[in-house]
């Protein structure tokens, strides 16, 4: 006769673990964090090596010197380039009392990256057992993201940029832990293969309901053939807010900068 | 993660919490009828997992310092990634740092009591609102708090 055994939800003592009111109370500070900032956008693509952190630092500072406060969080921890980018790669980080002072980096943009926190020329790595380290990495890089989030002053923002890795796993976990789904600017090269990935981490962010801000183009006029921005534009229903030409000059980034408001 | 008494048909309450220190833990839950008590044993990955998410099983019994989860799993972080903040007298709040030759003379403090010596030659310079230590600042920290042999 099988034991009659109440399940996890019909067990409502209070325990002093809590761990489900620990992961609450995380998600209720990142989001008072987050309450004095304007917009929070995503810069992603699903496809490695078409200049995200490039075009999120020029961003970054076109909006600054637009007269913006703009924040970037360098989400790709393993290989994080942004802070560089912005002139704060070795900058040290102040800790205050509940919260950790973002450097500055150029044209006053606030700034938090990996590239920061690893010793030079390390890769990340955590403690922890090495056996079968795939089990607990991932979540432990969700945390980094959180803590990143949640323990930096931002302060006041009108936008934070996050430079996301290539890929879609980082964006999925930022929709789990942000209190609304990011918006997207999608950033491609023009080529069919681009176009093919990128494509699959728009349909991803839609089905995500994360707002699509429009594609960047990025190389274009260079080596790399094709109509991937136009094609995706089409496909979404979104605008090509930018055809960032091989050599992009500061107008270039102010154009783009006006055209995200 | 809950324990249920399935005799009693009760929700066991967390009791203790042990590391023993090889990277596995032992926390203890009792029936708070019948009194029976079990312990969950969690191999280093499974603990590790827990860690990751940034929870404590058994309750958090201080608040969580800034990054704490970072600045406690990374293994190949920078030593001086983080540092103090000072308020200046202009009202700024900037970072603490150390020149080179500072840190060239703390280097040669023996390392049993290097870091009580960084910490004082740190809280002097925060309540001055110096936001850099040079040689100068450790000889006026040394004669003004009376640490010669520093």
């Amino acid at each position: 006769m099988p034991l009659n055994i109440r399940t996890y939800h019909e067990l409502t003592e209070p325990d002093r673990s809590g761990l489900g009111e620990q992961i609450a109370t995380q998600r209720r500070r990142l989001a008072a964090r987050l309450a004095a900032v304007g917009r929070v956008i995503v810069v992603m693509s699903g496809k490695g090596g078409v200049g995200k952190s490039f075009v999120t630092a020029h961003l970054a500072r076109a909006l600054a010197r637009a007269g913006r406060a703009v924040g970037v969080l360098d989400a790709d921890l393993n290989g994080p380039t942004v802070a560089g980018l912005l002139e704060a790669g070795t900058a040290r980080l102040v800790v205050g009392e509940d919260a950790v002072l973002p450097a500055t980096g150029s044209d006053g943009v606030r700034l938090v990256s990996m590239a920061q926190l690893l010793a030079d020329g390390q890769p990340l790595a955590f403690k922890g057992p090495p056996a079968e380290s795939f089990v607990w990495r991932g979540a432990a890089e969700a945390g980094a993201i959180r803590e990143l989030l949640a323990d930096v002053a931002w302060g006041p923002l009108d936008v934070l940029l996050l430079d996301l890795p290539p890929g879609m796993q980082r964006f999925l976990e930022l929709c789990d832990l942000l209190p609304a789904p990011p918006a997207v600017l999608t950033v491609t090269i023009p080529t069919p293969e681009s176009r093919d990935a990128v494509r699959r981490a728009l349909r991803a962010a839609t089905e995500r309901r994360s707002p699509l801000l429009g594609v960047v183009e990025n190389m274009v006029d260079g080596p790399f053939a094709g109509t991937a921005g136009a094609d995706l534009a089409v496909e979404f229903g979104v605008p090509v807010l930018a055809r960032i030409p091989w050599h992009p000059t500061p107008d270039t980034w102010a154009v783009l900068a006006g055209r995200l408001g | 993660m809950k324990f249920l008494c399935v005799e009693c048909d009760r929700q066991m309450t967390f009791e203790e919490r042990q590391l023993p220190g090889d990277g596995t833990l032992a926390a203890a839950f009792r029936c708070p009828k019948c009194g029976r008590a079990v312990a969950l044993l969690t191999n280093p990955m499974e603990t590790q997992l827990v860690s990751s998410l940034g929870v404590k099983i058994g309750g958090a019994t201080v608040p969580a310092e800034p990054l704490e989860t970072i600045r406690g799993m990374v293994a190949t972080g920078r030593e001086d990634a983080f540092t103090e903040p000072v308020g200046r007298s202009d009202g700024r709040t900037v970072g603490l740092s150390w020149s080179a030759e500072a840190q060239d003379r703390l280097a040669r403090v023996p390392g049993f009591v290097r870091g009580m010596v960084k910490k004082i030659y740190a809280d002097y310079a925060k309540e001055r609102g110096i936001d850099e230590i040079t040689p100068a600042v450790m000889d006026a920290a040394r004669s003004e708090l009376g640490l010669e042999e520093m």
